[in-house]
Order: structure tokens, then C-alpha cells, then sequence
């Protein structure tokens, strides 16, 4: 009896799933509501989250309220804030040094300090942890030189530590403030600097007065990116056991089996951080800090002497070494000495994986961005507005939470699909969505889109509407005009924002872990399953390969801001 | 229109996860750990093992497939796992009589959900150069003030060390537990971090003098050249000698729900529970085989012979989340 | 006395020269332009003098102030210049008040919003205190940029095509302001541009800038009608190279009759020489004339008068005339006395 009622409701889900995307089908054509939709797919994760937060109250999170829950606020406030004013004290001065300035080697350093970004901060965090540590070669050398004999005799500092994740994570994303703010910095009017220069101000305080106020945008966009990826940060803040939000939310999800609480954590979580955006914008909203980009043709230039220009060496040197150049040698170590065990053919096919899933995000990406940005440039209403800002949001929900928010939407798919398939009397096709790489892909798609709706929006806001009008009384369609002018002026940003979701993509762990389908491996879930077991030495060669991979689209992406 | 046709292509053309030749596994277990012994049951049997391993989110995963899950069985790592499974509904009762056979019911779900594949025990580790022997300590000592600033260990919330505590509530009560987590927390050298292995490796540093750990990471340590050092320098110590036993945890394995390979399933919980299997868990992860008739490796049968504490884990699972909100409460982590 | 005197001044750019030995005066309350070609050099001289490049040169001294020599290369914050630039330079994220404070920072608070207050009124502006700088107009904007370089008190402004990029029908009218102002304030200035109607109305003298050096340097009515050489002649307007005989001191024959001559260079020793005379359109005349060979082949209507076009020896003759004459055939005659003959 059930059973039969069973397959009648399916065979009703499966006609009226037919109509829906049917009816799907005809409205893609107009714009706005394949726009709607979009959106929709987009912000689908955080809708189930939100979705599961409305779930039946437990006291779970009360309880926690009561006992960790400030801890964790408090300490991921202070990684927030320990990071950004790291990223920001590394970043702008690099982009400033790199911008304006000119010293030797600064050619190879422009492109050089970008590398960090393929740098995965939980490897970093690894290999730290190897060179700091007790056993470490540090450690082994000052207690040889000194005679120490254990822990007890001196102190040292505890890389695993809030100060040490604040660093690890400072190190491995402060190249998206020096990328941004260098652009920023470019475009900046040298005028303005001279005027304060004859108005009494040194170039240093130029530099503070002048030069960072007027970055301000490009300081904080970037930031903000940096905010939001280092508060959805788990694999460096737990190898480091720092408790942070998102340890609470995995708490209360995996320890208290409360998807609810762990919903409600995540979705406050998410609306702190827009809060947080939006009150910036507001204060921001009367100042301009964009100038007439015609006007500025003139570029800054300081001729660094001597001394100077030994200082900006050193500056660039640590910061390289430190973020990139001492990690890798540490993992080429291991990779050499353990190569062996750990290459094998599987290698190959979890590094073709890796690329299959980064490139499929980042076009996926690009285009949903693409879309979104033209719909909102030809109809710029709130629904495009907002769809933007909602398609926007994904960056902050940490990763294995995107995980889940990306599988309750397929799994549900995929049983309709199912029940579909029955009901018109084929054969079950199994798990289509949900338990393939699609579903990798999808949440690493809408995780980062936020890089490509930042980089498009800020690139198209630079296209004049008039081009728009001119090409529309030429009898031009929409689609040609996105195609033939659109296009045309923003691909180097289309292209830049592509490159760096891609490279993110290649170091992205948690959704893959989850998703994967069978046997299957990506580079990073290769390389954690070995690091999480206090096996780098193993892990090494595959984060060298996670590394190497990301260098070249960050140099192309490196030669292309500087072609600007 | 296309999209839809593009789906019923996929319906068609696609395969189904029910082959009569594979096994689908869902794994808490790192995948490299039990790979030998499923290339055995591969052997043996010709079905072919697939796997998916995920420490985080594997249930949840389950639950939203739904009656399209193509997991068959699903390996645990830990008692509380398995017991979250039966309670959300995500397993089906079977019943082989070797199975039942070979492992003793009281490793076994009574609806038959479930069975337990081996036994680990929590281990209290002592610097062999600063605890005074005899090395006889149990969970409770770890709480005295000779211990202040020696003890480390891996997150309170771990499911291992949250099993312990559970029993500990079982066996005390919750106000004797919280008094004595707070003060084990006093007593700890460094906030818990790091997995069971890195505190023995902090032992051999110095940086505490004893440690919580199972079992089967001594053998591990033992036989890895690199950690061998670290295992050295500690002993291995069963506590609770002298009143009720060793807490122990077990790993073990259940039929989904919804197995699209059900038969296969069995069969390969058949296997592990074989002697075989059993013996190769033991020799190979230096874990305690739950089957009575397999002894345990010569390596792990070294450290001794034992007690173990004979509390059901029923009784264990039932204050687990008692457990973890005095954990939070004391805010042992922090 | 000098505000600013620059001797010998040089600036390379990437081991180019750029400007060699440059002299250069400017005194007290006097509005000196740099004019010349874009990309004449004119913007390099001015940074030189403010401070602002590298590889330069040569002695500067501003006012009293030795700010460049052979020893003394003092950075651009302590040469006490005014800068104002052709896109204003206001400072983004600043409101019109805090542009204007931006270099009082020695002052005290309540001295800082006096200056401000008295700047703003200065050029009736108290009310925009608030407002940020993209919510002005340009000319507003420009204002804003000079009294902020003005409330410095530097010894000199330097102006930087400072008005190319305001509106032409509001550009004069603001001219007009700044020039009262500075008069008014006895503020020396040196303003580059490219635009002759600019540095005739707000200079009391120009400096004609070619290629990195300085061709003449004259008040506008005498650059207008006597320029030194042929570049400056052809550079303050179109006209025409007309082939002379000197007949006599005050007379030359022209291929269009003879003119009088009345410049400052004696013509005595030229003599039956012939010398080159630049004419401009309006220099000359028509007359309506049936046998005559010329003919207005085009003319364009330009509001004041007709501007027509004529052809002669291969050459196009411009000439303004008040009524239309086009396809009329015409004599033409020299209705100025010639200031200035150029000689081989």
C-alpha cells in the first residue's frame, strides 16, 4: 500500500518536474529570469543552510552560547583583524615599493611575490609546523649551539598558535592586497602626490597621506576578500588548534549531530561578514576615490638610492622567502628524499583530476559572472543588483559547509531525477549530480565566483555606457554587443579573474573530500590524507605539483594587471 | 528541451551502481589503511571494492542520497559513528552466520545493524625517563597535582578522547567527570592539539610526561622508522589495571540503507570478520581483533595482556553528548 | 626682484636630454607662462622647478631660497611651490575643507579652520566646505586647487595647463577671477600652456618654449607683433610668408603693394634686400575687382566675419573680411604696417 502511494507521488514529482523544466526551458530565454535562476543555482547553498537553520530547535546551541561561543567569536575576531592588519602591512607597502617605485630587481619581484597565492596556507602551516618545532631543524640547531637539552630549558615560540595561523594565513594571502592595491596604486594621478609634495610632505608621508587614502577602495576590496577567506578557513586553524567560528560550526554539526545549529552559526557567521561589508560601503558611499583614468597617464616614480633600494630589496626578499621560497624548499626536501614512495602513476591521474576541476570552475565561473554582470549592465534594477551581491556570498561560508549546502540541492535533484527515471520505467541511473565531480566543481564554483563578480563588476563599471548606446542604434542585439564590445574591452579581467579561481581551485580541500565520488582524488585530498597523519614527508611531491600548477596562471595573471 | 534530453541520455547511458561485482564503501577510515586487506577480500571473492573516504560530512552524505545512495557499507572508525547511523536510520538489519560466529554478540548491534571489526584501547603513554614506575595509572590519576603541566593530549571533542569521558560519566557520574576534567585541563602542558602520535612525539621532546593514545598508534610509531624514536621513549600503559579496565572503542561496520549491493556488503563484513581479515587487521594496524579465535599480532600480544573495562558502549554512546557539553563547558580545548 | 630665477637649468630623463641650459625669470608679483607645443618640454620644466624629477640641473633659487645648485638639490617639500594641475589634483577622499587644510599641518587647529574659512571666501566658495570633490564643477574644482596651493603661501605658483579642462565659456570668466586674485594678493606665478588666447589673458609676460629651450620671452603684444623668430611668428596664428624688398627704411614692396614698416630693428642696412614678412589674416583687405586674376574660391562664415579663402602662387591665402566675397574676384591689399621683417 505504501509502496504504491510511494510511486505515485514520484511519478506527480516526476510530471511535474518535466513541466517545471519545461516551462524552464521557455523562460531562458529572456534574460532576467535565466538571471533569477542563476542566482538561484548560485545562492542554492546558503537557501539550504538557511533552509536547515529553520529546523527544530535543540539546546545544542544554546549551549554553546553558553560556554565556547564567545571564545570562538573573540578568537575569530582576532584572526580577522590579525590577519587583515598582516596582509595589509605586508601587502601595501610591497604594492607601493613595486607600484611607484624603482630599485633593482624589482622585475623579478613584481612577478615573484605574487607566487604565495599557490601556495595551499594548511601546507604552509605544515611545513612550519616541521621547521619550527621542537624536532624541527631550528629547534635541533639552537638546542646543539646552546646545550640545551629539552623543552623545559628555553623558550620558543609555539608556531601552532593564534599568532602563528595569523601569520601562516597573512603569508599565504597577502598577495591579493599587493595584486589589488598595486593595480590601485598604478592608476593613481601622480598629481596628487606632487601637490603634497609642494605642500610639505615627504614621499613617506605622501605615501600615508596621500598615496593609502586614496587606494582605500582597492586596500579594502581586497582585504575584505582576504576577511572572508581567512574566517572560512578550518584545515590551518585546526592543524594549529585555534577554536574559531568555524571550529564551532563543525562542532556542532559533527559532535552534537546538530545540522541546525550548525546552519544557524554559519548563517550569522555569513550575515556578520555582510554587515560588516555594507556598513563599510555606507561610510564610503560619499567619497570617490576613482579618478578620470584618462587623465593619468603621468606614473609616479621615486628613484630609489642606494640605501634605499638595498631596504626595498631585503623588504621583498623576507616576505618571498618566508611565504614562498622556504616552504617549497621544505617540501622539495621531502619530495626529493621520499620520491619514491610517493610517486606513483595514481599521481598523474589526481593531478589531471585537480586540472579537469580547476579549469570547469573557472569557467563555470566566468560565465554564471559574466551573465550576472550583463544583466545587470542592460537592466540595472535591484533583482540584477542583488542577484549580484547574493551570487557574491558563497566566499565566506566555509568549505565543508559549502559542501553540504552544494549536496542537499543535488541529492535532492538527483532522487527526483531518479524517481523521474522509474516512474517512465528506466532504469535508476544512480547519483548523476551528487556523486560526481559535478558537484566538486559546483561548489568550488559558486565558493569563489565572488573573485570573478569583483574583478568583472569593477572591470565593467570602467566600459562608458555610451559605447552601449552607440552599438544599440547600430542595430546591434544585446548578445552583440556583449559579445562584440563587452567582451572585447573586459577580457583581461575575465581572463585575470579566470587564472585566479583557478589556482584557488587547485589548493580547494573540503568540498572535494566530501563530494568525491569513488576512488577518487584530487591533489589536495592526496595530499591531506597524508599531512593529517604527520606524513608530510609523503605529501610533499603532490603540494610541490599543487604549487608549480598555480605558478603559471599567476604569472600570466602578474604580466597582464602590469600591461594595464 | 535540451537539458531534458541531455538527462534522459544520461538515464539511459549511464551505468548503475548495482553490479553484481562491486561493493561500495563509505569510509571514516583513511582509505590507504584498509586498502590491503580490501585487495584480499578482492582476491578472494573477485568483487571489486570502491571507496570513498571522508572524516567529515559522510553521514550527512548518506542521508540526503537517499534510497539512491550507492553506498553498500559503510566503515567507522569509532562506536559512536555506528550508533549515529542506526539511530538516523541509514542502515539495515542483516545476518551471516559467520558473522555471527566470529564475532561475540556483545560486539554486535542486538537488531543486527552493525558489528564491531576491532578493538582499540585508550592508552595513557609515561616518559620512560620521568614517571617513577610501576607504571600502573589509571584515567582518574591523570586529575592528581603531581601531574601539573605534564599531560598532553588531541582535542577533547576527538571522538576517542569524547568515548572516554563518556565512559567516565558512565562510571562517575557528570559532576565527579567535570571535576575531573578541569582537573586534567590544569594539569595539561600545552592547549590539546595535534592527533594521538604527536603527543608521544612530545613526550620524546619533552614537552610533557604522559599522554592519551589508542593502542594501534604504538605499533604504528614502532614500525615507521622516522617515529620510531618517539615511541621509544615512552611506555605504554594500560590503565585501570587494578579496578574495572582500559576503556575501549572499537571500529566497525553496517549495511546501508539502501545498498544497491547488499549481498556483496555482507559478504565483505564476512570477510573482515574472517580470521584472515582479522588477522591482518591486527599485524597490519595493530588493532585487537574483536574475533576471539584470532589473537593479536606478536607485535601488539608484547605489550601485554590486559583488562578491559566491560561497561557496555552501549552505555558509552548513551552519555556522548553529555560528554561533550562538559567538555565545551570546562572548555577543555580552550 | 626675482620670485624665481633659473640658470642653466638641464633635465635628462633616462640619459635624454630633455631641457638644456634653460634661463629663466620670474619677479615679484609677475605672471610668466610657459607657451609652446604640447609635448614641448613645458611640463618638465615646471616639476624640475618644483622638485619633482630626478637628473636635473643647473641653479634654482626661489626667492631667497638657493633650492638648486651644484650642491643644494632640496626635495619638493621644502622648495615652497604651489602646484596646480590641469585635473585639479583635489585629494578624492577628502571633503573641499580638508583639501584646503591639507597643508596647514603646522598650524593649530583653530588657526587651520580660519586659514580654510578665509581661503573659501576668498573665492566665495564657504559654502561647499563639506562637500567632496566630485560633487563640484570643474571650474569650481580648479578654484579649490589654487586657494588650497595659496593657503601654503607658497613664493610661487606653478600652473600646469591649469585651465584646458575647464568649459571655454566659463574658462575666461575664471581667468579673469584668478589672475584679480593673485594681482590682488601679489602672488608670482609660472603657468605652462599650450593655449596662446590663455597665456595672453592671464600673463604679463610669455616664454616660448620649443623643443627644451626658450625662444623669446616678451609680453604678449610684443610676441604677438614682434616675434623673435619665424617658429614663434607662425606659432601665434596662421598667416602668411610673403617674399620682400626693403626699398627703404620704412617702406617694403610686397607682392601686394608696398607697406609701411615701423618696427624696433633699423632696416637701413638692408637696403634693397629682400626679407621674409609674416602677414595674418586680418592684416590684409579685399577689394572687389573684376580684372583681377585672384578669386575667393571658398569662405567660411565665422560670426565676427568672413573668413575666405584664396588661391595664389600655389599658396592658400586666408583673409577675414566683413562681407562675402565668394566666387567674386578680388584684389588684395596689406591694410598694417609691418613690425617685424625676418632675414636669411
Amino acid at each position: 500500500m505504501s509502496s504504491v502511494s510511494q510511486t505515485n507521488v514520484q511519478q506527480q514529482t516526476g510530471k511535474s518536474l518535466v513541466a517545471s523544466l519545461f516551462s524552464a526551458c521557455k523562460q531562458l530565454k529572456k534574460i532576467h529570469v535565466s538571471t533569477l535562476l542563476l542566482a538561484l543555482i548560485l545562492a542554492a547553498p546558503l537557501i539550504s543552510i538557511s533552509i536547515e537553520a529553520f529546523a527544530p530547535n535543540s539546546d545544542t546551541f544554546a549551549h554553546i552560547q553558553q560556554t565556547v561561543l564567545a571564545d570562538y567569536v573573540i578568537n575569530t575576531c582576532l584572526l580577522a583583524l590579525g590577519v587583515s592588519i598582516l596582509v595589509i602591512s605586508i601587502g601595501v607597502p610591497l604594492a607601493w615599493l613595486i607600484a611607484i617605485c624603482d630599485f633593482r630587481f624589482k622585475g623579478f619581484f613584481q612577478w615573484a611575490l605574487v607566487l604565495p597565492l599557490a601556495m595551499p596556507a594548511y601546507i604552509v602551516a605544515y611545513t612550519y609546523t616541521d621547521l619550527f618545532d621542537y624536532a624541527g631543524p631550528i629547534q635541533t640547531n639552537l638546542r646543539n649551539w646552546f646545550g640545551w637539552q629539552s623543552a623545559t630549558d628555553y623558550y620558543f615560540f609555539d608556531i601552532r598558535s593564534l599568532p602563528g595561523a595569523i601569520i601562516v594565513l597573512a603569508l599565504v594571502l597577502y598577495p591579493y592586497v599587493y595584486l589589488m592595491v598595486r593595480a590601485g596604486f598604478l592608476e593613481q594621478q601622480a598629481n596628487l602626490t606632487h601637490v603634497a609634495r609642494t605642500m610639505g610632505y615627504s614621499p613617506t608621508k605622501c605615501f600615508f597621506k596621500v598615496s593609502v587614502p586614496v587606494a582605500r577602495n582597492a586596500i579594502i576590496a581586497s582585504t575584505a576578500l582576504v576577511l572572508m577567506e581567512s574566517i572560512a578557513d578550518f584545515a590551518t586553524v585546526k592543524y594549529f588548534a585555534v577554536s574559531t567560528l568555524t571550529t564551532a560550526i563543525y562542532d556542532t554539526w559533527l559532535g552534537y549531530y546538530d545540522l541546525a545549529a550548525a546552519a544557524k552559526l554559519s548563517i550569522i557567521m555569513v550575515a556578520g561578514i555582510f554587515i560588516l561589508l555594507y556598513f563599510e560601503r555606507l561610510q564610503n558611499g560619499k567619497k570617490q576615490t576613482h579618478n578620470d583614468a584618462k587623465l593619468s597617464a603621468q606614473k609616479l616614480v621615486y628613484q630609489l638610492n642606494k640605501k634605499q633600494s638595498f631596504a626595498a630589496f631585503c623588504f621583498c626578499s623576507l616576505i618571498l622567502l618566508v611565504s614562498f621560497v622556504a616552504p617549497l624548499i621544505i617540501l622539495a626536501d621531502y619530495a626529493i628524499d621520499y620520491f619514491s614512495q610517493a610517486w606513483n602513476d595514481k599521481l598523474l591521474q589526481f593531478t589531471l583530476n585537480s586540472l579537469i576541476i580547476a579549469a570547469l570552475t573557472a569557467i563555470i565561473a566566468i560565465v554564471f559572472s559574466l551573465l550576472l554582470n550583463f544583466s545587470l549592465r542592460i537592466k540595472p534594477n535591484k533583482l540584477h543588483k542583488s542577484s549580484l551581491k547574493v551570487a557574491s556570498s558563497g566566499y565566506a561560508i566555509p568549505g565543508t559547509v559549502m559542501a553540504i549546502g552544494v549536496l542537499i540541492p543535488l541529492a535532492f535533484l538527483d532522487n527526483q531525477i531518479n524517481a523521474l527515471a522509474e516512474s517512465l520505467n528506466l532504469s535508476a541511473p544512480g547519483l548523476l549530480l551528487s556523486g560526481s565531480f559535478i558537484a566538486i566543481v559546483l561548489a568550488h564554483s559558486i565558493r569563489f565566483i565572488a573573485i570573478a563578480n569583483k574583478g568583472i563588476e569593477a572591470s565593467y563599471s570602467k566600459v562608458s555606457p555610451s559605447l552601449d548606446m552607440v552599438a544599440k542604434t547600430m542595430g546591434q542585439t544585446s548578445f552583440n554587443i556583449f559579445r562584440k564590445v563587452h567582451f572585447a574591452l573586459i577580457r583581461k579581467s575575465v581572463l585575470v579573474a579566470g587564472l585566479l579561481i583557478f589556482v584557488e581551485s587547485m589548493k580547494e580541500l573540503p568540498a572535494a573530500l566530501l563530494l568525491r565520488p569513488f576512488d577518487y582524488q584530487t591533489l589536495p585530498t592526496y595530499v591531506f590524507q597524508y599531512a593529517s597523519t604527520e606524513q608530510l614527508e609523503i605529501a610533499a611531491l603532490g603540494a610541490i605539483i599543487i604549487v608549480v600548477v598555480g605558478l603559471i596562471p599567476l604569472i600570466v595573471i602578474n604580466r597582464s594587471i602590469e600591461k594595464n | 528541451m535540451k537539458i531534458l534530453s541531455f538527462l534522459l541520455l544520461a538515464v539511459v547511458t549511464l551505468p548503475s551502481f548495482a553490479k553484481d561485482d562491486t561493493v561500495n564503501i563509505y569510509s571514516f577510515r583513511q582509505a590507504f589503511l584498509i586498502e590491503p586487506i580490501l585487495q584480499q577480500f578482492t582476491e578472494q571473492t573477485g568483487i571489486k571494492t570502491k571507496v570513498v573516504f571522508a572524516e567529515k560530512g559522510l553521514i550527512e552524505r548518506i542521508k540526503r542520497e537517499g534510497k539512491y545512495s550507492p553506498a553498500d557499507v559503510v566503515l567507522t572508525s569509532n562506536f559512536s559513528k555506528l550508533l549515529q547511523l542506526s539511530d538516523e536510520n541509514l542502515t539495515q538489519a542483516f545476518n551471516h552466520a559467520d558473522i555471527n560466529a566470529n564475532i561475540p554478540a556483545h560486539f554486535r548491534d542486538q537488531n543486527g545493524h552493525w558489528v564491531a571489526l576491532t578493538k582499540r584501547i585508550r592508552n595513557i603513554y609515561a616518559a620512560k625517563t620521568r614517571v617513577a614506575s610501576p607504571f600502573t595509572l589509571s584515567y582518574e590519576d591523570l586529575a592528581k597535582p603531581e601531574f601539573k603541566g605534564k599531560i598532553c593530549t588531541r582535542s577533547g571533542k576527538h571522538p576517542y578522547n569524547l568515548g572516554l569521558v563518556a565512559s567516565m560519566i558512565a562510571h562517575h557520574g557528570e559532576a565527579q567527570t567535570k571535576t575531573w576534567l578541569l582537573a586534567v585541563k590544569e594539569n595539561l602542558a600545552r592547549k590539546p592539539q595535534g592527533n594521538d602520535r604527536a603527543q608521544v612525539k612530545a613526550i620524546s621532546e619533552g614537552l610533557c610526561d604522559v599522554s592519551l593514545g589508542n593502542s594501534y598508534y604504538f605499533g604504528k610509531m614502532i614500525t615507521d622508522p622516522a617515529q620510531k624514536a618517539w615511541a621509544d621513549s615512552v611506555h605504554i600503559i594500560y590503565p585501570n589495571q587494578q579496578n574495572r579496565g582500559a576503556h575501549v572503542n572499537v571500529s566497525g561496520a553496517a549495511v546501508a540503507k539502501h545498498a544497491p549491493n547488499k549481498q556483496n556488503a555482507i559478504k565483505l563484513i564476512a570477510f573482515l570478520a574472517s580470521e584472515q581479515a582479522q588477522q591482518a587487521y591486527s599485524s597490519l594496524n595493530f588493532e585487537y581483533p574483536v574475533n576471539p579465535q584470532v589473537k593479536p599480532a606478536d607485535l601488539v600480544a608484547s605489550w601485554g595482556e590486559f583488562k578491559e573495562d566491560t561497561l557496555p558502549l552501549t552505555k558509552v554512546a548513551e552519555n556522548r553528548s553529555a560528554a561533550l557539553k562538559l567538555i565545551d563547558g570546562v572548555k577543555f580545548d580552550l | 626682484m626675482s620670485v624665481l630665477s633659473v640658470n642653466n637649468l638641464s633635465v635628462s630623463y633616462q640619459d635624454k636630454n630633455i631641457i638644456s641650459n634653460l634661463n629663466l625669470e620670474v619677479q615679484h608679483g609677475e605672471i610668466v607662462a610657459l607657451f609652446g607645443a604640447s609635448g614641448g618640454g613645458k611640463s618638465t620644466i615646471l616639476k624640475a622647478i618644483a622638485g619633482l624629477l630626478e637628473q636635473v640641473t643647473g641653479k634654482v633659487k626661489i626667492g631667497e631660497q638657493q633650492v638648486l645648485s651644484a650642491k643644494i638639490n632640496l626635495p619638493a617639500e621644502k622648495r615652497h611651490t604651489g602646484l596646480i594641475f590641469q585635473d585639479y589634483a583635489l585629494f578624492p577622499h577628502l571633503t573641499v575643507a580638508e583639501n584646503v587644510a591639507f597643508g596647514l599641518q603646522k598650524l593649530s587647529r583653530d588657526e587651520r579652520v580660519q586659514k580654510v574659512t578665509e581661503m573659501l571666501a576668498l573665492i566665495k566658495m564657504a559654502d561647499y566646505a563639506q562637500h567632496y570633490p566630485h560633487q563640484l564643477s570643474g571650474g569650481q574644482q580648479q578654484r579649490i586647487a589654487i586657494v588650497r596651493a595659496l593657503a601654503c603661501q607658497p613664493t610661487i605658483l606653478l600652473f600646469d595647463e591649469a585651465f584646458s579642462n575647464i568649459d571655454p565659456k566659463l574658462r575666461f570668466e575664471l581667468i579673469t577671477d584668478i589672475r584679480n586674485l593673485l594681482k590682488s594678493q601679489k602672488i608670482s606665478a609660472l603657468f605652462v600652456t599650450h593655449n596662446q588666447d590663455e597665456a595672453f589673458a592671464f600673463c604679463d609676460r610669455i616664454a616660448v618654449v620649443n623643443q627644451g629651450r626658450i625662444e623669446q620671452v616678451d609680453t604678449p603684444a610684443q610676441l604677438f607683433n614682434a616675434p623673435a623668430t619665424q617658429y614663434i611668428a607662425e606659432f601665434l596664428g596662421e598667416g602668411l610668408w610673403l617674399q620682400s624688398r626693403i626699398k627703404s627704411a620704412n617702406v617694403l614692396a610686397t607682392p601686394f603693394g608696398e607697406a609701411d614698416y615701423l618696427g624696433k630693428q633699423c632696416l637701413s642696412e638692408f637696403i634693397g634686400k629682400t626679407g621674409l614678412i609674416y602677414l595674418r589674416p586680418h592684416q590684409f583687405t579685399l577689394a572687389a575687382d573684376a580684372n583681377s586674376k585672384l578669386q575667393v574660391h571658398n569662405e567660411r562664415f565665422i560670426g565676427e566675419c568672413y573668413e575666405s579663402l584664396l588661391q595664389w602662387q600655389q599658396q592658400s591665402i586666408k583673409v577675414k573680411t566683413p562681407t562675402s566675397f565668394l566666387h567674386q574676384t578680388v584684389s588684395l591689399n596689406i591694410n598694417t604696417q609691418i613690425t617685424k621683417v625676418f632675414f636669411e
